[in-house]
């Protein structure tokens, strides 16, 4: 399955320039800082439980059952988004998309690479800043290390990853970004009170 | 000018800074950190607005959030003029400028004010029925001059300059009320481990501690110990204090809004403070400590400057240092308003006389004003406030009648005893219940997590108030199901009440003097000048229930939704009506609890943040080649490229040409793209759309229709198959969100049996569409793998491949009749690769093209648009697409639509094409079209208009139209009546250009 799609990954450089939304754009202010972060690979994997033994081995990561959670290997992050949906992100280069076409169980792999941007926000004001725009509750003990949700900022849907006590990685697709990293800007000015 | 009225050694300013302020014009001076209405008061100020109705001269009641009449403007520049502020909550800075309100000529004369003397016309429900004739006389002479006369306030005509904003919070415990009830609880909770959150609208915790002398609390005066025990608070990992903050709405499961107020206090308004902080609270339980507030006594003419509550009068004096005269009188039905006279009185105030309605009270507080010397009279009332400008006198005359003694006062003070403050409480939707002993309503039933403690729960006293809340704060952490304490958390113990005051009951309704059989005007609500006879008289018209009452009468109706006035309007309705309070009802609280202004609601939201603008990858360049943008939803999407010296009409037609000559390129990346992947694939497409599926070969395209289930056009687009279990679906722009849904919905509720999943890869790729006889001559240089030959890759059909290195989802199909591709590029190579082609094109004469061209061409070919030539009552059949639906299919969303009697009926609006007999003449889209234009008007509308462009291509106008039976009227010719001429136009078929469709693959 999934031949068609995973030819993208086949090797030749481009000849032509990749402009990534927002590339490089930082901020930061007492109690956050606030970073664009570099393209990675990404595929919007859907499964049934059946097929998630055989996924988590192509992908070596294990395809957290867990509502909310993630599970990290290498490199590759696999975020639960709902009961057969996660987000795959590879941030070492290696293309999940080509690993999943290598299996045959029931399984749709798309790759969404470049739909995404990746903001992170990181700082003692992190939780803070991100809570002016999101309504749910980060603190530790609801949102631990490792966990995960797909949520709104303001009027944006962002896929939230929690990478430390302080840290988050903020999901949003490439037209959205601007608001994001804009709505995120905003929000550290007041995160620190 | 010198503080005159600021009591040396009293109140708890002594360190604080002077701060200038002028009011009206006139400079004063006050000290930091007290209210504007304190400073006022401090340099003998009582006259501070007018009255919304009658334009009475009004003062101070109250010192605090309940403060109907003392509504100022604070101007800080010409943008920052914000009206309406209660001068008792404002505080206080240096070079604060206010201004009265509702005033003309000035605040003393006020030519207005006739209106008290000509009130008989003014009377409850008079605007439903004094100006009812004659009938023009409302909107050109008595709406503007009410409008103008009533109302409070100006609102700033400049964009508001601050910034505000939001956050999102979740607690365990949310204490709402800093005052004793609300700091035990909190303290109660906050040692549990739990998280926290203690808010108070006031600056100082305290509450009644910040006047109530006599509570002594852990061996400290009430105030210093609410001082110490919030700084422990404070202190606490787990704990969040937010002062200045008021909770405003309570809704469901326990979400709580509250304002904090973050700047309003300060000199210089800082970019880096937002002016205020919304905060939005979810709590696991809700602790309501909200306190209670003193009733006025409703007695004539008890709207003069100087007459005031009680309690104000003693939160002036024994928290901010100042006497609100230097001859009081009070006024009273309740025990708390002797602590007022005996602290007034021994900080070496005047206190002319206690007027006591009740006939035989004791007490300590009673022994304590005779030991004082104070004159106190049991079983009289004072009928009468003397003065305009300001209170001169009170008249006192035996309540059950008898000689009248006037005595001169500068001020009075009066209580009719306090309510419980169940306005969030009742937001939860709980119920309350009437104690008729105490006669005042308490939260009865609840309807949410939460728990109402102290005065705002009918408790009396300090002693049980602590004990009671502090046996609820560690119950709400318990019931939040914390198992495990915090490290830091302090092991308290319960405070230990000293000392305490202690208050009994008071009265609700009319005093003797105001009773059913006089015509004063003893006021019930001061903010809406509703008086005691107003509320009468409204039972008199007819009006049984307390919400009719209050919509006529606009009793508790103003901005502050009568704090000081529901219960007395209540009792008085009850007694004129002969029921008991309970029959009668209480009306319902709604949020906000005080006003909130529109910038903490909106926060972020404005400018760049008001709503997302989306941008394709490809935007700068057109930016930077000076294209014309438009809207489409949220995107930005390039309208027209202009050249120097080109208007838009220009402009399009040259692109228009070129495509068709050459050849053009266009941005079509916010076209909606989902990709349907799984073995079921092909089975779902044939459910969701009306072609057939199933046969379509990987490596070719369809153009789909997809319909609701009564049988209308939903949406529409090109499918791509890539493989037999891979679909790439293209939908319009603005449909892209909507038909995600409307398939996921379906996928989720009809056919979960399906193996398939949907992605929305919309963003995933950029998307150029190069359009035209050169078309395959600019795209092929660049593009490796895929043979481009029409026979390798015939109209509709689909390749992956590279470009410029770049995988590419190569389509080959045509939306302006052209032989066409649109070429798929992962986004953040999509500008890179448009200027590749763009190089590539220039070779050739090929143009960038906008949204506006691309509609004329479309439009050329007869290609509809979703949402603009149909409307969601258009059929397949009625837009010429029969072609397209699957006639041996069986099932798909909308096929028992299609065949419902109405949408298989003759006669219906068809999609036709328009040729004006004039062919420079361009109809107007939306306009009306009829068969006979002579016939008698209103005329029988048979269609309209719904695309229209001047055609370069064709050297004419050209349009579409629905008009009803429309392709059995073909050769006809058919009228569109405009304002200045009658259009004469031709149906014809929907194509324009190229009739046989050569050009796909010329």
């Amino acid at each position: 399955m999934a031949k068609a799609a995973a030819k993208e990954s086949a090797a030749a450089a481009p000849s032509v320039e990749r402009r990534p939304a927002l590339a490089g754009q930082e901020l930061s202010v007492t109690g956050v800082t606030l970073a664009v972060l570099p393209p990675a690979q990404r595929i919007s994997l859907r499964a049934p439980d059946a097929s998630v033994a055989a996924l988590s081995k192509a992908l070596g990561v294990n395809l957290p059952r867990k509502p909310k959670t993630s599970a990290a290997k290498a490199g590759r992050t696999a975020l639960w988004l709902g009961p057969d949906e996660w987000l795959v992100i590879d941030e070492v280069g290696k293309d999940p998309l080509a690993d999943c076409a290598e299996v045959t169980v029931l399984h749709s792999a798309v790759g969404i690479s470049h739909r995404n941007v990746a903001i992170s926000v990181i700082g003692p004001a992190a939780a803070a800043t991100i809570n002016s725009g999101c309504p749910q509750d980060l603190s530790l003990d609801v949102l631990p290390v490792g966990a995960a949700s797909r949520t709104i900022l303001g009027k944006a849907e962002i896929v939230l990853l929690r990478i430390a006590a302080d840290a988050f990685r903020v999901e949003c697709w490439r037209s959205f970004s601007d608001y994001v990293f804009t709505f995120l800007s905003e929000a550290a000015g007041d995160a620190a009170a | 000018m010198i503080a005159t009225f600021r009591i040396p050694g009293a109140g708890r300013l002594k360190q604080a800074e002077t701060a200038r302020f002028s009011f009206d014009g006139q400079s004063y001076a006050g000290v930091e950190g007290e209210t504007l209405a304190s400073a006022l008061l401090a340099n003998g100020v009582h006259l501070v607005g007018r009255s919304f109705k009658y334009h009475r001269p009004r003062g101070f009641l109250s010192a605090g959030a309940e403060e109907p009449n003392a509504l100022v403007e604070i101007k800080r520049d010409s943008a920052r003029r914000t009206p309406n502020v209660r001068a008792t909550v404002q505080e206080l800075y240096d070079g604060l400028t206010a201004q009265s309100q509702n005033r003309w000529p000035s605040l003393a004369f006020d030519v207005s004010a006739l209106g008290d003397i000509a009130s008989p016309l003014l009377s409850a429900g008079f605007y439903y029925k004094t100006f009812m004739w004659p009938k023009f006389a409302w909107k050109n002479f008595y709406e503007p001059r009410i409008r103008a006369a009533a109302g409070l306030g100006v609102a700033p005509d400049q964009p508001d300059p601050d910034h505000y904003s939001a956050r999102f919070a979740h607690c365990d415990v949310l204490v709402l009320g800093g005052g004793a009830a609300g700091i035990a609880a909190a303290l109660a909770a906050a040692e549990t481990g739990v998280r926290v959150i203690l808010a108070d609208e006031q600056v100082d915790f305290g509450g009644s501690l910040r006047f109530e002398s006599g509570a002594m609390i852990d061996g400290q005066d009430g105030f210093a110990w609410a001082q110490g025990a919030v700084a422990t608070l404070r202190a606490m990992d787990n704990v969040r204090v937010l002062s200045r903050t008021t909770a405003f709405g309570y809704y469901a499961q326990n979400f709580v809004g509250l304002v904090e107020r973050v700047s309003d206090h300060l000199q210089n308004l800082g970019r880096e403070l937002p002016r205020e902080r919304l905060w939005q609270v979810r709590a696991k339980r809700v602790v309501l400590a909200t306190g209670a507030i003193e009733r006025h006594m409703v007695f004539a003419d008890n709207d003069r400057p100087g007459v005031m509550l009680a309690s104000a009068a003693r939160t002036y004096l024994n928290h901010f240092g100042v006497a609100v005269g230097r001859n009081v009188g009070v006024y009273t039905a309740n025990d708390s308003a002797y602590a007022a006279a005996i602290d007034l009185k021994k900080a070496g105030i005047g206190v002319a006389a206690i007027v006591d309605l009740r006939d035989n009270p004791t007490g300590s507080v009673i022994d304590e004003a005779r030991a004082l010397g104070i004159e106190v009279n049991f079983g009289r009332a004072v009928i009468r406030a003397g003065g305009k400008l300001r209170v001169s006198s009170m008249t006192v005359q035996p309540k059950n009648g008898g000689g009248e003694r006037t005595i001169p006062v500068d001020a009075i003070l009066m209580s009719a005893g306090w309510t419980p403050s169940v306005h969030l409480f009742s937001q939860s939707r709980g119920k309350v219940a009437f104690n008729d002993e105490t006669k005042r309503f308490v939260p009865g039933t609840y309807a949410q997590d939460c728990v109402s403690v102290g005065a705002c729960n009918g408790t009396d006293g300090l002693s049980a108030t602590i004990d009671e809340a502090y046996a609820a704060g560690a119950k709400a952490a318990k019931d939040a199901g914390v198992k495990n304490a915090g490290a830091n958390v302090v092991k308290g113990t319960k405070p230990k009440v000293d000392a305490s005051e202690s208050w009994s009951r008071g009265m609700l309704g009319a005093a003797p003097g105001a009773g059913p059989d006089t015509t004063v005007k003893a006021f019930v609500d001061f903010q809406n000048d509703v008086t005691a006879k107003d509320i009468r008289q409204a039972v008199h018209e007819g009006m049984r229930s307390i919400e009719h009452v209050k919509r006529f009468t606009t009793n508790g109706m103003a901005t502050d939704q009568g704090k000081t006035s529901n219960m007395h309007g209540l009792a008085i309705a009850a007694e004129t009506l002969g029921k008991p309070i309970p029959q009668v009802g209480l009306t319902t609280f709604r949020a906000p609890y005080t006003p909130v202004t529109f910038g903490s609601i909106v926060g972020h939201a404005r400018g760049p943040l008001f709503d997302p603008t989306r941008k394709t990858a490809i935007h700068p360049w057109a930016e930077a080649q000076g294209a014309v943008f438009e809207d489409v939803g949220q995107w930005k999407r390039a309208w027209y490229f202009p050249k120097a010296g080109e208007d838009m009409h220009a402009a399009v037609d040259r692109e228009c040409v070129t495509v068709r000559k050459t050849a053009g390129l266009f941005d079509a990346s916010t076209l909606g793209k989902i990709e349907v992947v799984g073995p079921d694939a092909a089975k779902f497409m044939e459910l969701l759309y009306t072609n057939p599926w199933e046969k379509l070969e990987p490596g070719r395209c369809r153009y789909g229709i997809m319909l609701r289930e009564d049988g209308f056009i939903y949406d529409d687009g090109v499918v791509g198959r890539l493989a037999a279990d891979r679909f790439h679906v293209t939908t319009t722009t603005g449909g892209a969100p909507r038909v995600m849904n409307h398939m996921e919905d379906y996928l989720q509720t009809e056919f979960p049996h399906l193996n398939v999943w949907l992605t929305s890869t919309t963003e995933q790729w950029a998307v150029i569409a190069v359009q035209g006889p050169k078309s395959r001559e600019i795209i092929a240089p660049l593009v490796e793998g895929i043979d481009m030959s029409d026979g390798a890759l015939p109209h509709m059909s689909v390749r992956e491949g590279r470009i410029c290195g770049v995988p590419t989802r190569l389509f080959r199909m045509s939306f302006t009749g052209e032989r066409g591709f649109e070429v798929n590029v992962p986004a953040d190579y999509g500008q890179a690769v448009w200027e590749a082609l763009w190089a590539e094109g220039q070779k050739h004469g090929a143009c960038a093209y906008g949204t506006e061209a691309m509609h004329v061409l479309r439009a050329e070919k007869g290609y509809i648009i979703v949402g603009q030539d149909t409307d969601g009552t258009v059929t397949p059949g009625d837009a010429g697409l029969d072609w397209a639906v699957g006639k041996k299919k069986t099932d798909f969303v909308g096929i028992r639509g299609m065949a419902r009697p109405d949408l298989v009926a003759k006669g219906r609006k068809q999609l036709v094409g328009l040729k004006t007999k004039d062919p420079k003449v361009v109809l107007e889209e939306g306009a009306q079209i009829v068969g006979d234009p002579k016939q008698a008007i209103p005329m029988t509308m048979i269609g309209h208009v719904t695309s229209s462009y001047w055609s370069e291509n064709c050297g004419r106008s050209i349009a579409l139209a629905l008009v009803a039976g429309g392709r059995d009227r073909m050769g006809e010719t058919l009228y569109v009546p405009m304002p200045n001429a009658t259009i004469e136009v031709e149906v014809t078929g929907m194509v324009f250009f190229d009739d046989k469709g050569e050009r796909l693959n010329g």
